[in-house]
């Protein structure tokens, strides 16, 4: 995947390029706003990282001008300001992602990996399916091998955002973004008591598990451990 | 809706106080300028029967009652300002221009105003007249008097027109008053409006001037002042934390970056791997209690006034409690939300929602195996209440207001995991919505209740003001 980075502190550019590389992407870095819209509107990139603050251009302002020339390349914002109504202006400006400083790094390729998806969207399904798991999205039912499982409408959501983003790393964050739609930190890990009450649901009694926990990154629904 | 809203104006109050003390003053005026006025006429009238009695008693002296009966006739012209009776003891008339003794009683000395038939032509009228009896040697009865009709009539016609004017007076008052108050509500409530808008999070507008330079152009003006300088404070406050964030977060942003490169290139088995992911953890606890100390702030401060909007309470308590039940069920929990109307207020949704999710997290970390749980609204006289109940230890009462305060934490808490922030952002959230947090003993528990007041909740709701435009 081809990703560009737009960060002037050149040491949080150095490892977020470097750890990037690392997981198997192609990057490229910018210092200022003014480059990196420069360089996102001559090269084709699957998604863009961009800093809010940056000199010359405004993270918020290179956005803008991205979206007004026709290009709709994924951004995912790094911020560190306050957050309040930060967050919202980012994602009106044409943003598709934001993330606050500072940020875990699985965190981050986790979100990337969701926007690289998002960006390649197979045909409209109207089925998931991972392994003998099925979810179908139009009678709202799932079932795994012949048996069908009984969901409710919020692990039914749950449950359909694993899937979608299968075999892709999902943090809990993540998860409380888009399926509770709640943007706080909640003190307790109460997305952990949703994911294994859907364990229980899918997994127990059958002898292959899909739905893992990934060691201090989050959860990942995939068909083989 | 209008009128009564109207009468309770300061305007119209001090016109209805101006047009009663002006109409008492008025009144009193016309009826004392009446009075003297009624007395120098009368006194002028008496003035000049006294004389002609005096005259007349001297004829009657001088020339017997035939001389005087003579002079009278001379004098009595029929329809004339002089009336002149002169009769026996009996009254039987002698001489004179009045048709016979009036039907009153005449005390000597004194005058006495009395109604009397006047004939001229074939016309009879009955008239005033003014006058007084003096008696004559020999026991006869001379009546003098003036004719006083025309003051008479003018007097009456005045004090019958009087009542009608002041009436008048007070209906054109009350009208001016009210239209002089409907000008100065609608004025105020341009202002009224602004502030509203503005308390509502849109510290951009302004209460308009119309440029006349009166006291309301005055009192806008100042006001606008103090607005310009409360948005130049809030701009201040944001380009601080700003600051303050981007400052703290750029290092902390770095360190973290380091460790997850660390982490990277450790095999996950190793020590090193558990002492950075440890690491990692630590920097993260410090990430949420510096959020926490943020977000308390720009609360604090009213910054997240700009994204207030009209929000259903239950939906907040719906999607909270659904969050959380599981956590409390798996605990041992019973938690349950109360059935509640709908509960609309002004608020921001995310900042709630934390704020309740900070509620019930405390709820659940604080209550023991079996205990319960319970959310609910109420419409309470005093506003909106969001409460959360629990069955748990609760706090003592000495302990209340102290655990409000950032970092508290009770001795019982001191050992599980938190920020220590939790309250303190719920009561920034509170203050930030014009709500006041409540905590109270659940018998056995603790009762935390946030009060929405309803003018706050219903004054946001409307933008149209009854007066206000049309």
């Amino acid at each position: 995947m081809r990703i560009l980075v737009v960060e002037d502190d050149l040491e949080a550019q150095r490892y977020l390029v470097n750890g990037l590389k690392e997981a198997g992407h192609v990057v490229d870095d910018a210092e200022d706003g003014e480059i990196g819209l420069s360089l996102s509107l001559s090269r084709p990139y699957d998604v863009a990282i961009v800093d809010r603050m940056l000199p010359k251009m405004d993270g918020l302002k290179l956005v803008e001008e991205l979206r007004q020339h026709g290009n709709v390349t994924p951004v995912l914002f790094l911020s560190a300001l306050s957050e309040v109504d930060d967050r919202v202006k980012g994602l009106k400006a044409g943003g598709d992602d934001y993330l606050t400083k500072p940020y875990a790094f699985v965190e981050l390729l986790a979100r990337l990996d969701a926007l690289m998806r998002r960006r390649h969207p197979a045909a409209v399904k109207t089925r998931l399916q991972v392994g003998d798991l099925e979810l179908d999205l139009l009678t709202r039912t799932a079932k795994r091998g012949e048996a069908s499982i009984d969901l409710q409408p919020r692990e039914f959501r749950l449950l359909e955002y694993l899937m979608r983003h299968a075999s892709q790393v999902v943090t809990r964050t993540m998860l409380l973004e888009s399926v509770w739609e709640y943007h706080f930190d909640p003190q307790t890990n109460v997305i952990d008591v949703h994911i294994s009450r859907l364990r229980a649901k899918i997994d127990k009694g059958f002898e292959t598990p899909l739905l893992h926990t990934v060691r201090g990154a989050g959860y990942m629904i995939r068909a083989r451990a | 809706m209008r009128a009564p809203r109207l009468f309770r104006t300061v305007a119209f109050r001090i016109v209805f106080v101006y047009i009663a003390i002006f109409a008492v003053s008025a009144a009193g005026l016309v009826a004392f300028t009446y009075w003297n006025t009624k007395r120098a006429l009368d006194t002028q009238t008496d003035q000049t029967i006294d004389a002609e009695i005096i005259g007349l008693s001297e004829q009657y002296q001088r020339l017997g009652l035939g001389g005087l009966a003579d002079v009278i006739m001379s004098r009595s012209v029929r329809g004339g300002q002089g009336l002149y009776l002169l009769t026996d003891l009996q009254h039987h008339p002698i001489a004179g221009n009045l048709d016979g003794w009036p039907q009153i009683i005449f005390r000597p000395e004194s005058f006495v105003e009395f109604n009397y038939e006047r004939r001229v032509g074939g016309l009879s009228t009955l008239r005033r007249a003014r006058g007084r009896v003096f008696s004559l040697t020999g026991g006869f009865q001379l009546l003098v008097a003036r004719d006083v009709h025309e003051r008479h009539e003018t007097v009456r016609l005045f004090s019958t027109t009087l009542p009608w004017s002041l009436m008048l007076m007070l209906v054109l008052g009350l009208i001016g008053g009210g239209l002089m108050s409907r000008n100065l509500l609608a004025r105020l409530d341009s202002i009224n409006e602004t502030s509203r808008e503005i308390m509502a999070g849109d510290l951009a507008r302004r209460v308009p001037v119309r440029g006349n330079d009166d006291e309301f152009d005055m009192l806008a003006t100042s006001l606008n002042r103090m607005l310009d300088r409360i948005e130049r404070l809030m701009r201040g406050m944001r380009e601080v934390t700003d600051s303050v964030a981007h400052d703290l977060r750029t290092p902390l942003n770095r360190l973290r970056n380091r460790i997850d490169a660390a982490l990277r290139r450790l095999p996950p088995e190793s020590d090193e791997y558990v002492e950075m992911e440890s690491a990692a953890f630590e920097i993260d606890q410090l990430i949420a209690t510096f959020n926490a100390l943020l977000l308390i702030a720009e609360a604090e401060a009213g910054m997240a006034r700009e994204a207030m909007a009209r929000i259903d309470l239950r939906e907040v308590v719906e999607g909270i409690a659904e969050l959380y039940a599981p956590l409390a069920e798996e605990k041992g929990l019973a938690f349950d939300v109360a059935p509640s109307g709908e509960a609309m207020i002004a608020g921001n949704k995310r900042l709630l929602a934390q704020a309740l999710a900070n509620l019930v997290d405390n709820a659940i970390k604080y209550t023991p195996e079996g205990g319960r749980i319970r959310v609910s609204i109420e419409n309470t006289p005093s506003g909106v209440a969001m409460s959360v109940a629990d069955s748990g230890a609760g706090i003592p009462a000495e302990d209340r207001a102290r655990v409000l305060d950032r970092f508290v934490r009770l001795e019982a808490s001191r050992h599980s995991p938190g920020t220590g922030l939790g309250l303190s952002l719920v009561v920034a959230v509170a203050k930030l919505h014009d709500a006041r947090l409540d905590l109270a003993d659940n018998g056995p528990g603790l009762k935390a209740t946030l009060v929405f007041p309803h003018d706050t909740a219903r004054a946001r709701s409307s933008t149209s003001l009854p007066l206000a435009a049309k």
